[in-house]
């Protein structure tokens, strides 16, 4: 078994059809950010926490880590593999409709899977790489593209708190003009195409329901105490 | 209970009128682009105020005899007729709850002209307000459950039964299309 295959490759699915189903859908370009994301014998499987559940309090309390961790993500991880079950077997029995028929499944719990799986690690301890200010060729970017950090901020608060419904606010860049942006994905809608994602605020509300309830602001400002910049860096050098 | 009303729908409320009234002012000023930007928040509050004024009316205490399928004598033969049974028909509302990816609602509705019961999903806060008339809604957005159910939602949407307000449901099907929304007059 090629190991480095494996790390490089965000789906190694046993059936060709469920490969090919997904290099027609977008998980491509987000390979290089997933460095901790594992799968097993073509499983998805849910990737280890690179902290403690309790790390990041005050700012997300230690329940909502665990519940959104061991819960939510394992879900989408339990449906992303059923969808990817459910088309390679409707594809090789040659039922190609019913296989375009579970797309849907396919986009909502495989972008759950990478969603949570970016989020995680773009999230640090305050007391460790989370919060303070971007540094060096991020800090230029987004001083060029944004004018000042705390614009960036402010444009993606706004963006957080204009989602109707659920779903996530991103800092992207977009590969074709080679800005950065921001850009908000309804429920668990990946960030595709012509943008890779460099960092992610779930704005659903079991993301921040226990602790904050309908204060969804309060959770919204609190979250920069424990963005992992030194991952964001990362991503926007491999993009 | 308590957040989802005094917090969440007021949230609704407060910003539908907000954006009804920057709405009036920009159409007052001949400025349509500035009014019609204010479009999508007034589907989404104005939809946030009436599912939720149509859900509180549709919920009832487990223990008033409204919360018993026997107060709608009419809705549960209609009921019966399309799905086989009363269990059936919560099977198949349930999954269809349980299948909404994101924030939404789900709800049984009768059809105008042919008057079928139709069981619909909804996105966010979109709402039956294109000829259906709602009967029975049931709010899916994590807000509705989670201080309780957390990630439990399945619990949620069995338990759910237990406070449906039949009675409600009953008048809805029963009385006209106009009937059902009169509860927002008294709100706006």
């Amino acid at each position: 078994m090629n190991k480095v295959k494996m790390a490089a490759t965000l789906f190694r699915a046993t059936a060709p059809s469920a490969r090919a189903a997904l290099r027609a859908s977008s998980v491509k370009p987000v390979t290089a950010a997933l460095a901790s994301t594992s799968f097993v014998r073509g499983k998805a499987t849910l990737p280890d926490l690179p902290y403690d559940y309790g790390a990041l309090e005050p700012y997300i309390s230690g329940k909502i880590m665990e519940l959104h961790h061991k819960n939510h993500h394992q879900t989408y991880v339990n449906g992303l593999n059923s969808a990817l079950d459910q088309i390679g077997e409707a594809n090789a029995s040659g039922n190609q409709s019913k296989a375009a028929t579970l797309a849907p499944l396919l986009n909502f719990h495989g972008g759950g899977h990478i969603n949570h799986s970016l989020f995680w690690e773009n999230l640090a301890p305050a007391n460790k790489d989370g919060g303070g200010e971007p540094a060096g060729a991020l800090k230029s970017a987004i001083d060029r593209d944004f004018g000042s950090f705390e614009t960036l901020q402010t444009q993606i608060n706004t963006a957080l708190a204009g989602i109707q419904g659920s779903g996530w606010a991103w800092l992207v860049k977009d590969k074709a003009a080679g800005t950065l942006q921001v850009v908000t994905r309804a429920n668990q809608d990946p960030v595709a195409g012509n943008y890779v994602p460099l960092m992610g605020i779930d704005a659903w509300e079991h993301a921040y329901y226990l602790q904050y309830q309908n204060r969804k602001a309060e959770y919204f400002s609190a979250i920069w105490n424990v963005i992992n910049w030194k991952t964001v860096a990362s991503r926007l050098d491999k993009a | 209970m308590e957040l989802h009303h005094d917090k969440h729908h007021q949230a609704y409320v407060t910003n539908l009128n907000k954006a009804l009234e920057a709405t009036a002012a920009a159409t007052a000023a001949g400025k349509f682009h500035d009014a019609a930007a204010q479009f999508s928040a007034i589907r989404f509050n104005g939809g946030g105020h009436i599912n939720h004024s149509l859900f509180w009316e549709g919920l009832s205490p487990a223990s008033s005899p409204d919360a018993q399928p026997s107060a709608a004598p009419k809705l549960l033969a209609a009921i019966n007729n399309t799905w086989g049974s009363l269990d059936q028909f919560k099977s198949v509302f349930g999954t269809a709850l349980l299948g909404i990816q994101g924030s939404g609602w789900g709800w049984l509705v009768k059809e105008p002209v042919t008057n079928q019961l139709r069981i619909v999903t909804l996105a966010n806060q979109e709402a039956v307000v294109q000829g259906d008339t709602p009967l029975i809604g049931v709010d899916m957005w994590e807000h509705a459950y989670y201080l309780q159910y957390l990630n439990g939602k399945a619990a949620y949407v069995e338990n759910i039964w237990k406070v449906i307000n039949w009675k409600t449901a009953e008048a809805r099907y029963t009385e006209s299309r106009e009937d059902a929304f009169k509860v927002l007059k008294v709100n706006i």
